[in-house]
């Protein structure tokens, strides 16, 4: 707040009354605007987490069995039984798997545009990129089902070969599966494009004295990018994968429209079967009873609880080697 | 360690613009030699070319032959890589790696030309941080960020890691330009040292500098702005700050214009 006692009217100085007069109006008006903004936006959030927080105790209270570790989700039966323990589990490992493949794939298109194509190839294909952002999810979720679904068989059945022995890749079922490790490559391609591009404007800042550094001591253009461009885009990729990761966690209707749901935790990530927070919520709203939709509600309140652990632990690693970022070069 | 250089009718360009134009001259090994002239006469243009990073700015390329010893820089057979290892360069703001600590930065060269077991490494950095009258300030904190430094801490380094790969050549881009008169002179004195092993080629804009710490000056001057620069004159520095043989010379330095 030490901006409001800068704004305080001065002594009068009479002759340059009229130009000082408005310059401490604007600013006061700027003042109220950004402090307003600032305030509205602290309102919102804990009205948001209010809201979530009341309606989840009213249904939990009401929920016969643990709400955290139920694989079941029946609110309307007469001993009303439900929990998050299948929807946490594939909320988290669908976006595990999303950003496994979309945080390399997408550093390295960056990478790609920044520093390798040549201009008249990086500007269109930066453009693309930014364009597979404003495809609608539901025509993901479409694409996906009618294309994905059946063209990852063959990848499936690799996979099975190959890795089956990890367990994790054991394909128990034949057909094909509309399972959380389909829905994990369809996230992966939508956070693509924000990964990518907030990762290529970072690498693009990158100071021109720090990669001559490196290319002065002999380095080639890979050791240039190990040296300098890694480094200093280290923090803006972590946030951007944050940004990819938060798309993840709650796409909704991409989800919904490939995964088969069903209420069970499998590690074979490639059979059919499993749910997200936003899946579920989606699939049930408009059925549900009363009880239903406060339930839903504190499974959203969960993915709210979720988004902000990741978000404070990507804070801590950035913040953790702050004095060795670019920052204070 | 130290090689002569020979450079023989040098242009180079960015893009259509060209910057300097038909350049002759020898430099001696294990001296300092000095770049002066005003801006834009193209000297920090001619020290890019001397270990090829000219060509790393968009539009940059180079007419003309750069001898070391006896091979030409800019013959085709030559990877621009391997003679920016053998030619180093400090550059005019301090430029350590921001997320590396002291001691990697030091070593970073090394690094990028192989493996080296730990305590090469380590003798490696005390003598090249020694070598750059660093090591007392900071070799209890080899493992601190470079970044936390002074600026001319951090020039200081940049020279460590600079002669830690033993160069031929060290070029140096207006070295002092951002530091302090104290870090400055700590810097010059650094520069009568490493003569003894290194050839040296300094720009700057300072006089002073020039005629403290070089054996040799070259004079740049452009005809107008937007011509390209050219060597006006190259002598024993002596000579240049008592009696040029060009007039424009000492109308530069007797400070007549620029």
């Amino acid at each position: 707040m030490a901006i409001s006692t800068e704004t305080s009217p001065a002594p009068p100085a009479p002759r340059k009354r009229v130009k000082q007069s408005t310059g401490r109006a604007g600013d006061k008006v700027f003042l109220g605007l950004s402090r307003g903004s600032g305030i509205l936006l602290l309102v919102l959030m804990a009205s948001i987490a209010a809201f979530l927080t009341y309606r989840s105790v009213l249904a939990i209270s009401k929920d016969d069995t643990n709400f955290l570790t139920t694989f079941n989700w029946d609110p309307a039966a007469a001993k009303p039984t439900f929990g998050i323990a299948v929807l946490l589990f594939g909320t988290v490992v669908s976006s595990v798997i999303a950003m496994a493949i979309a945080v390399p794939v997408a550093v390295g298109i960056a990478l790609f545009i920044s520093h390798y194509a040549p201009r008249r190839l990086a500007a269109p294909l930066a453009y693309v990129v930014d364009l597979l952002a404003a495809v609608p999810s539901i025509i993901y979720g479409i694409w996906g089902a009618l294309f994905l679904v059946p063209y990852l068989e063959g990848t499936n059945l690799w996979l099975d070969q190959y890795l089956g022995w990890t367990y994790i890749f054991d394909k128990t079922e034949v057909g094909v599966a509309r399972s959380i490790f389909t829905v994990g490559v369809l996230l992966a391609i939508m956070i693509l494009p924000i990964i990518t591009s907030v990762s290529r404007e970072v690498f693009l800042q990158v100071p021109r004295i720090n990669e001559e550094a490196a290319l002065a001591l002999g380095a080639t253009r890979w050791e240039v990018i190990r040296l300098s461009v890694l480094p200093f885009g280290r923090s803006g990729v972590i946030s951007a994968s944050m940004l990819g990761l938060g798309r993840a966690l709650g796409e909704t209707m991409a989800v919904a429209t490939v995964l088969s749901p069903s209420f069970l935790i499998s590690g074979h990530v490639l059979d059919a079967g499993g749910g997200t927070f936003a899946q579920n919520i989606a699939a049930k709203f408009d059925e549900a009873n009363p009880l239903g939709r406060d339930a839903l509600i504190a499974s959203g309140l969960v993915l709210f609880i979720l988004t902000l652990l990741v978000n404070g632990a990507a804070r801590m690693i950035i913040a953790r080697r702050k004095e060795y970022s670019g920052a204070n070069a | 360690m130290a090689k002569r250089i020979d450079v023989s009718g040098l242009t180079a360009y960015y893009s259509a613009h060209k910057a300097i134009e038909d350049i002759s001259m020898t430099v001696e090994p294990r001296s300092v030699t000095a770049f002066i002239g005003p801006s834009g006469c193209g000297k920090s243009t001619l020290l890019r070319t001397l270990n090829r990073m000219h060509e790393v700015t968009p539009g940059g390329r180079v007419e003309g032959k750069v001898l070391l010893d006896d091979e030409n820089l800019y013959s085709s057979s030559v990877d621009p890589v391997t003679v920016r290892r053998t030619v180093g360069m400090v550059f005019q703001r301090p430029n350590p790696f921001p997320t590396m600590s002291i001691f990697d930065n030091v070593a970073a060269g090394l690094r990028l030309n192989g493996r080296y077991k730990k305590s090469e490494l380590n003798d490696v950095v005390e003598k090249s941080l020694k070598g750059a009258n660093l090591w007392n300030e900071v070799k209890d904190r080899l493992n601190k960020p470079g970044s936390g430094l002074s600026g001319g801490q951090q020039q200081r380094l940049c020279i460590a890691r600079a002669i830690a790969v033993e160069p031929q050549v060290l070029l140096m881009d207006e070295p002092c330009s951002a530091l302090d008169p104290i870090s400055t002179l700590a810097i010059e004195d650094l520069i009568g040292e490493l003569k003894e092993r290194f050839t040296i080629v300094i720009v700057t804009h300072n006089m002073q500098q020039a005629a403290r710490v070089s054996d040799r000056t070259a004079f740049f001057n452009l005809s107008a702005v937007g011509q390209p620069g050219r060597l006006i004159e190259l002598d024993e520095t002596s000579r240049i700050f008592s009696n040029p043989s060009v007039q424009a010379t000492e109308d530069y330095i007797s400070g007549r214009f620029g």
